[in-house]
């Protein structure tokens, strides 16, 4: 199956996922920044390259750059009710759908106001209000969304579960297994693939024996869709019929889509599997900027415009960042809350 | 004044009663698993089901990974999934999705997600399945944070606790030994602990230990089957003039801290009786709950524990009863417990 070039975004659409890719973005190249402070030498201890827990940012950090476009295009077709499962790398998927900036930034940073309360951190963001959740481990949101499609089936609500993951997910067994139950359930679930080409350092053509993940689909009675460029239009297309299809009761659809991953694995990897010139080169076809271009050439945008979008995009990040560097670390008794909900159904 | 017939009910029964009645009351609840539906479970844990809720119990695929994944995604998402592992030992298979997963996202969220879900199992050996298919696991359940866990002796406390199993809004680990279900393919140990199972539903509350039978010489505490063989022990231990106390905590998370500790305190003796392995697992967490109560706890003799010695389950019958705790390894202990004097 190609892509769907039937599914065309509107002109709000279209410049919805460019604002959003610039908030995503944005988000992204502040927290890389501020991401080292107090990490590096002078302010570390003595034979440290950098002390990877100390600074407002604790912990690791894996950031999505590069990777917009497939959480634009995907979620621009979500629906508040509908829910995205996400993976370590997820901050593009968890802005495009909509996960409250403010809290998130203050989860990053530890702190109580975040939405875990400080316990989650960047890999493990829950915002309930709009049906997101995440996991540090690969391959891991992959049957939690078939839950979540079987409970939308059975409920009849109309809703629909996007899993978004890696190529390099594809290689776990919970991919497998999962995407056999909601081929042979025919559940309103959408997988999103995305091929950054590495699994932390390991690329594509070593780890994984199909050239196209897309093709896997085969194996599990659903439709696999490759979207060959890192573009939101086109992501916008094949999500968008996956989506309808899903709606529809028709099943679930497999959607490969390449995207670029301008970071490291996590913020301080050197890299050194990198070939030289890789990131620069993928920098030079940008995806943000390619659509910026195409946009303002098809007379959607103008130069002040798109000024301004980043000018906004610019504020809201800072804002969100602000807001999680004067929030206040949790109490100690906050460690002891929260194994169990507190309440109980009866 | 006549009394009125006791309805009496095998365990599983029991179990599948509460399931049912929890089915009815509440549309959101689920049941999913291997072989749960036309089989009605391999150990009839859900027998019947499927013909009452054709539309809310589903066969799955042999994917452990995928039901408990499903299961997790179903209960953030406006269900309340039962989710079998047919055998615990299966749990090798998901344990990522119930350590990492289930086990970590409300904590992880602050609270706010709730995960009203249960995981079912079978445990226990004592039939010649060997290491893969005989383990009982309670203490890894136990041992990880996030995840209540339920391991009932007999089909009264199986029936209600399962109802407060599936009216928790919190991830509960609910296991039954295949030998104390009562089906006609296994051998049992000859006693009742309590077998009434009122027709209604009841629900029992979590963390409230069941004295089965009082004494005053020394504390055993079992689970699940080594409940019953601790039951047939005290009898035995009263023919030689040993008065037994035998504890079924029901339920290690939450723990009856408080009822274990006020017995050992009455008795002074501690034998823990665990078909779990013996390092690291519930019989070390229930000695190590006395030793930390040493400066109020006047003990008569060192604790002793019963459970598998560091060994897979063996197959031959010949060795599967040298490790497995047994009634005669507990009569054993007891006696020889008394004689025992601290240093």
């Amino acid at each position: 199956m190609t892509t769907d070039h039937q599914m065309k975004p509107t002109a709000e659409q279209r410049l919805w996922m460019y604002e959003t890719m610039w908030l995503i973005r944005t988000f992204e190249d502040t927290l890389a920044i501020a991401y080292f402070e107090g990490k590096l030498p002078p302010k570390i201890q003595p034979r440290l390259a950098f002390d990877l827990g100390a600074g407002p940012i604790p912990g690791e950090m894996h950031l999505a750059a590069g990777q917009e476009a497939a959480a634009v295009g995907s979620c621009a077709h979500l629906r508040r009710e509908d829910s995205v499962w996400g993976t370590h790398r997820a901050h593009h998927f968890a802005i495009a759908k909509g996960v409250d900036l403010d809290r998130m930034a203050a989860e990053i940073f530890g702190k109580v106001t975040g939405l875990g309360r400080g316990k989650g951190g960047h890999m493990h963001l829950f915002d309930t209000n709009v049906h997101f959740a995440c996991s540090g481990i690969v391959g891991a949101g992959i049957p939690q969304a078939v839950g979540a499609g079987l409970a939308c089936k059975k409920l009849g609500n109309g809703a629909v579960a996007l899993a978004e993951f890696g190529e390099g997910a594809s290689n776990q067994g919970s991919f497998h297994e999962a995407l056999n139950m909601a081929g042979l359930w025919k559940l309103p679930c959408v997988f999103v693939c995305q091929d950054n080409n590495y699994g932390i350092s390991v690329n594509k053509a070593a780890s994984t024996a199909v050239e196209s993940i897309a093709t896997r689909a085969a194996g599990y009675g659903m439709p696999g869709v490759r979207v060959a460029e890192n573009d939101a239009d086109q992501v916008f297309a094949a999500v968008g019929a996956a989506v309808a299809r899903a709606r529809a009761g028709d099943g679930p659809t497999l959607i490969e889509v390449k995207v670029d991953r301008f970071y490291g694995h996590f913020q301080g990897d050197p890299e050194t599997y990198r070939p030289k010139g890789e990131v620069e080169s993928l920098k030079k076809k940008d995806a943000l900027k390619a659509y910026e271009a195409r946009l303002i050439a098809e007379g959607l945008l103008d130069d002040a415009r798109a000024k301004d979008i980043r000018a906004r995009a610019k504020a809201r990040v800072d804002a969100a960042i602000a807001f999680a560097r004067q929030s206040e670390y949790p109490p100690a008794d906050e460690a002891f809350r929260h194994v169990f909900v507190e309440t109980t159904s009866a | 004044m006549t009394e009125a017939k006791v309805r009496t009910q095998a365990f599983f029964q029991a179990m599948v009663e509460g399931i049912q009645q929890e089915m009815e009351r509440d549309p959101r609840v689920i049941v999913m698993g291997e072989d749960v539906g036309k089989m009605g479970g391999v150990f009839q844990s859900t027998a019947g089901l499927l013909k009452r809720f054709p539309d809310r119990v589903l066969d799955t695929p042999i994917s452990e990974t995928g039901i408990m994944g499903a299961a997790l995604g179903a209960a953030a998402s406006g269900l309340r999934p039962v989710a079998e592992l047919m055998f615990v030992d299966f749990m090798g298979v998901c344990f990522g999705q119930i350590m990492n997963e289930i086990g970590k996202a409300t904590y992880m969220s602050g609270g706010s997600l709730k995960l009203p879900l249960v995981i079912t199992a079978s445990t226990g050996g004592g039939f010649s399945d060997a290491g893969q298919h005989s383990q009982t696991l309670h203490g890894l359940f136990a041992h990880v944070p996030g995840l209540k866990v339920v391991a009932p002796s007999n089909p009264h406390d199986a029936k209600g606790l399962m109802i407060t199993a599936i009216r928790d809004d919190n991830p509960v680990v609910y296991l039954f030994h295949k030998a104390i279900l009562g089906l006609p393919v296994m051998s049992y140990v000859d006693v009742t602990i309590d077998d009434a199972v009122p027709a209604e539903p009841y629900a029992i509350p979590f963390g409230r230990a069941r004295i089965v039978r009082e004494g005053s010489d020394l504390t055993i505490v079992g689970l699940s089957q080594t409940v019953q063989k601790a039951a047939v022990a005290a009898q035995r231990l009263a023919e030689q003039g040993i008065s037994a106390e035998v504890i079924d905590p029901r339920t290690l998370v939450p723990l009856d801290v408080d009822t274990i500790v006020a017995s050992v305190g009455r008795t002074g003796r501690l034998l823990v009786v665990d078909e779990d392995y013996l390092n690291f697992g519930m019989s070390g967490e229930l000695a190590a709950l006395i030793a930390e109560r040493l400066d109020s706890i006047r003990l008569k003799a060192p604790v002793r524990r019963l459970g598998i010695p560091g060994v897979s389950i063996p197959y031959s019958p010949a060795l599967e009863k040298v490790v497995i705790p047994q009634v005669d390894h507990i009569v054993q202990a007891a006696a020889a417990l008394m004689s025992l004097k601290l240093a």
